[in-house]
């Protein structure tokens, strides 16, 4: 849900990182943490498990300049994306506006990446938003693996996989090197800011 | 999913109350957050809270994650929580399905007068926060 200060004169958004376990999710969140200046972004709050395996949730408060005469504040969230935590990630998604998904290219979790959609699905629905319209993103991560010998699915194969009915904006990345990571930042958070800015008349 | 339009007309009104209330009873700080985790107004200071962003978002987890536990022994949520600290303490209360209360006052204040006046508070803030005058035509 949307905040709109028309005191203070700001927008602030929630986007929430989705995806299987492992997928790179809060990779992107730290790469975009060290890439930013202090100024841009707030401090990262994260809750491990044991190891780099995220327990909660993690949260990146971003201030990305202004559009008319709003101020737009984003909370970047992500979800855990071990199998049992679907209670923890319905609660991460209350009050979402916009959406990553980020697939796994291993062909071993190709199930995965459409369960955790599916999912995905299921918990908005649960919260009374339809997928086909929140704004959304997908993000095909780890690319550089394909140049390994590691079988890996392809851009076309994961796009049929998850984006055949969806129709979203896509963007390959490797999240360890933080190629793509601001391609889909900028597209996701576009795309948000314009439909509270629309669905609220701001910017008439 | 619906945007909560916040004037500066609410904030105001909620301000008063909550100073009134709260602030002049020795209250630390009360922040207002949804459930998105976001902090939709806050009065006092407490200079130990240098992030109240994270304050919040977590706060909102928290809720969410007690109300699970309610629900596995058959509560539909908990309505109230309090968090004791050496020096600092937390009261949240929730306000309705979206709105959240945080209080942190120090052990000079007691829990009964938090209650109390928290109990007040909810209904005039909520109606004044959730009423319809969202200030865009
Ligand atoms: N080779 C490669 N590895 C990556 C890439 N992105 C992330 N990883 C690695 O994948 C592992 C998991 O990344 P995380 O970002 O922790 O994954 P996550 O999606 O947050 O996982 P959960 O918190 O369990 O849901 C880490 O070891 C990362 O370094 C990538 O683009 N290429
Ligand atoms: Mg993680």
């Amino acid at each position: 849900m949307a905040l709109i200060d028309l005191g203070k004169r700001e927008i602030h958004c929630k986007i929430v990182y989705y995806g299987p376990g492992r997928c790179g999710k809060t990779t992107n969140l730290i790469y975009i943490h060290h890439a930013m200046t202090p100024k841009a972004r707030g401090k990262m709050v994260t809750i491990d498990t044991k190891g780099d395996r995220t327990l909660f949730f993690d949260l990146l408060p971003l201030h990305l300049g202004s559009v008319r005469d709003f101020d737009i504040r984003i909370q970047l969230y992500t979800v855990p994306g071990q199998i049992m935590y679907e209670a923890t990630r319905k609660l991460v998604l209350k009050g979402v506006d916009g959406i990553v998904f980020v697939a796994d290219p291993l062909l071993v979790r190709r199930q995965r990446n459409k369960d955790s959609l599916a999912g995905l699905s299921n918990n908005l629905a649960e919260l009374g938003v339809k997928l086909a319209e929140i704004p959304i993103v997908l993000q095909y991560n780890k690319r550089d693996l394909t140049e390994s010998e590691i079988p890996t699915l392809g851009v076309s194969e994961l796009s049929s996989d998850l984006n055949s009915e969806l129709q979203a904006p896509e963007f390959t990345a490797t999240a360890t090197l933080g190629e793509g990571v601001f391609e889909s930042l900028r597209a996701i958070s576009k795309l948000t800011v314009h439909q509270v800015a629309e669905k609220n008349r701001l910017l008439d | 999913m619906a945007s909560f339009i916040l004037t500066p007309k609410k904030v105001n009104a909620v301000h008063e109350l909550i100073d009134d209330k709260l602030i002049r009873a020795g209250v630390k700080k009360v922040m207002i957050i949804d459930e998105a985790g976001n902090i939709i107004t806050e009065c006092g200071h407490d200079p130990a809270i240098t992030d109240p962003t994270a304050l919040a978002a977590l706060t909102a987890a928290n809720f969410g994650a007690t109300a699970q536990i309610a629900r596995l022994i058959g509560e539909e949520d908990f309505t109230l929580l309090f968090h004791k600290g050496e020096n600092s303490s937390m009261y949240f209360l929730r306000l309705d399905e979206e709105l959240i209360m945080l209080s942190i006052f120090s052990d000079e204040v007691s829990l009964g007068l938090i209650r109390c006046r928290a109990d007040e508070l909810l209904t005039p803030v909520k109606n004044i926060l959730k009423g319809s005058d969202n200030g865009i035509n």
